[in-house]
């Protein structure tokens, strides 16, 4: 393969993901707006197109037209730059994620994973640990109490909730001995449902961890202190508007897919089947290719769906309470996991 | 291709070291800093040191820059004043400087001609990285948790004595 | 070269800034300095040891800048200023 070839077809990657990707965004909010309406007995947004399915086109035409307030206090270099800090990283972390079975594709060249790299784990990690940037120059740069508040209380909680993230992901770095995305699905592809990481791996520990840790992350309830709009007005991008608006918002739910996605590749067995080798194949080549990014696409949909549900249920958090219960609870429980793992691996 | 790359590095890693002494204001120079870690970072990709890179980006550019940000935003420190500065560091201080980065880069220059340090592929796995430091090198590495452990409550003391705000999230 | 650059650099900036962060920032661009040039030997010579002593000196940077933030904070809340000029009493 050429060098002009590999360009070509890595931008062409690049292209699709990125537009699957904000595609994806846009019909999450769509969907936690109707979850949440129907969890608080309402029907959602049901006027524009059938079961108001055209709601994200129109959101995003409306953003477009709004006029653009730039304050006259702000700072506004930083000012600019934030949003699209928080969005790039947003985007760019999906780079390594495998979508589907990477040995479709020809001449060591992966079809459904833009770039393999061996320690895509990290990657995700540091481009996540970069996106607290946006936040915390959004809030500061507004020149806005409300807005400090805002992104001084999420780097704290970002930083706090990341130890706890990062130490749950290493009982399952154990298991597959790689940081490798792809090696640690094939680990745990062998029989399906049972040797998913969080059934037959015991790593429902570290699940639950990186689960409450994963809210925190992304700054969605009963984490969403940066932006508690019944104390902080909207928390960090008070001061924004418009299209810088809309693309913090863009990036959150961003957000949301990655952690999604990353949840599903460590403990949901990425794109394997659940029923592992019990149903035969299909024949057909491109249903073979196929079948691994339906089951990537309903793991990471369904933990959409968690998030949502959390997010109509549980209360919202205070924040001393949100910061004792990482370090005290979260922390140690993390700890313990990867002693329990290395001692079960040890004795295995 | 490497050599186009690390050139667009080298290249931002020095504007940015450059832009952190011209600012005046402190978040910006912060923010100049966190330019020149991450384009070092991939600098250390092309050498290489793929585990090296990301624990450069998550510790220095997603863990420390963040402290340093916070504070900076908690302390809302503002503008620099221009002080006239010691003359003594003016007349001695940057001869010094210049005669010591002469030194430096013949030392360098001369060691095996590394002024062109070969981009040959060649990448140190985590694997290789692990096996040393959790062999030989087994006491350093305790040492220095113990050291961190020291640092963690070194900080969490000298934050304390006052509201004890701050200790909350250290 | 470029590390020996940036550690000049970093020299510079410990002299002739003013702001205590800065300054501290300054040491940060030190160390970074010697880092590559740690990572750039360690790829000449195909050792490994040399990375390793990259990860120490990051794990002690984390360290120190805990530390040292922490005294910022401290003499800030004595002082109210961050010049280094301006914190040259010994005393409260």
């Amino acid at each position: 393969m050429t060098m002009l070839q590999f360009f070509l077809w890595s931008l062409l990657k690049v292209a699709v993901v990125t537009v699957v990707l904000l595609v994806g965004v846009a019909y999450t909010v769509l969907l936690e707006r109707k979850l949440v309406g129907r969890i608080q007995n309402r029907w959602g947004p049901s006027r524009v197109g059938p079961f108001g399915l055209l709601q994200p086109l129109v959101d995003g035409a409306k953003s477009f037209l709004k006029e653009d307030i730039i304050p006259t206090a702000v700072y506004r270099p930083l000012y600019l730059l934030a949003p699209i800090i928080a969005l790039g990283c947003a985007l760019i972390s999906i780079a390594v994620v495998p979508f589907g079975d990477p040995r479709v594709g020809r001449n060591g060249f992966h079809l459904f994973q833009i770039s393999d790299v061996n320690i895509g784990l990290l990657v995700i990690l540091g481009i996540t640990s970069i996106g607290v940037y946006g936040v915390a120059l959004a809030g500061w740069s507004s020149n806005n109490k409300y807005s400090l508040l805002g992104s001084l209380r999420s780097s704290a909680q970002l930083i706090s909730y990341e130890l706890a993230l990062g130490l749950s992901l290493v009982g399952v770095v154990m298991r597959a001995g790689s940081l490798n995305l792809r090696i640690i699905v094939e680990s745990q592809s062998s029989e399906g449902l049972l040797t998913w990481n969080i059934f037959g791996g015991l790593q429902f520990i570290a699940f639950f961890i990186y689960l409450m840790a994963a809210y925190a992350e992304t700054n969605r309830s009963p984490f969403d202190l940066p932006e508690a709009e019944s104390e902080l007005t909207a928390g960090y991008h008070t001061e924004y508007s418009s299209m810088k608006f809309a693309m913090f918002f863009m990036a959150e739910y961003a957000n949301m897919i990655t952690v999604g996605c990353v949840a599903t590749l460590l403990f949901l067995g990425g794109w394997t089947s659940p029923f592992g080798n019990l149903i035969p194949l299909p024949d057909n080549i491109v249903i073979q290719a196929l079948l691994p990014i339906f089951w990537f696409v309903l793991k990471v949909f369904s933990f959409l769906f968690l998030y949502v549900w959390v997010r109509g249920t549980l209360p919202r958090f205070r924040y001393d309470q949100l910061m004792n219960y990482g370090w005290r609870y979260l922390l140690p429980l993390a700890i313990l996991n990867i002693v329990g793992t290395s001692l079960w691996l040890a004795y295995k | 291709m490497h050599l186009i790359l690390f050139f667009i590095f080298a290249a931002l890693c020095l504007a940015g070291a450059v832009n952190l002494l011209l600012q005046t204001h402190p978040i910006n120079s912060a923010l100049s800093l966190i330019v020149v870690m991450t384009s070092l970072a991939v600098l250390y990709l092309l050498l290489g040191a793929e585990f090296l890179a990301a624990a450069q980006v998550i510790v220095y550019a997603g863990a420390v820059m963040v402290l340093f940000t916070f504070v900076i935003m908690l302390l809302n420190a503002g503008r620099e004043e221009r002080t006239l500065g010691s003359r003594a560091a003016r007349v001695v201080g940057f001869p010094a400087v210049a005669a010591f980065l002469a030194l430096l880069a013949t030392v360098l220059l001369k060691a095996h001609g590394l002024g062109r340090a070969a981009m040959q592929e060649g990448v140190t796995s985590t694997d290789d990285l692990s096996a040393v430091l959790f062999t030989k090198l087994l006491l350093p590495f305790e040492v220095t948790s113990v050291l961190i452990l020291i640092a963690i409550l070194g900080a969490v003391a000298l934050t304390r004595h006052g509201d004890g705000e701050r200790s909350a999230s250290k | 070269m470029l590390s020996a650059i940036l550690f000049s650099l970093g020299v510079i900036g410990f002299l002739i800034k003013r702001n205590l962060i800065t300054v501290f920032m300054s040491i940060e661009l030190m160390l970074n300095a010697v880092n590559l040039s740690f990572v750039t030997f360690a790829h000449q010579w195909h050792a490994v040891k040399g990375q390793i002593f990259v990860f120490f000196v990051m794990m002690v940077a984390a360290a120190e800048a805990a530390v040292g933030l922490a005294i910022i904070i401290a003499v800030f809340r004595a002082r109210a200023t961050l010049a280094v000029d301006r914190i040259d009493l010994m005393k409260l």
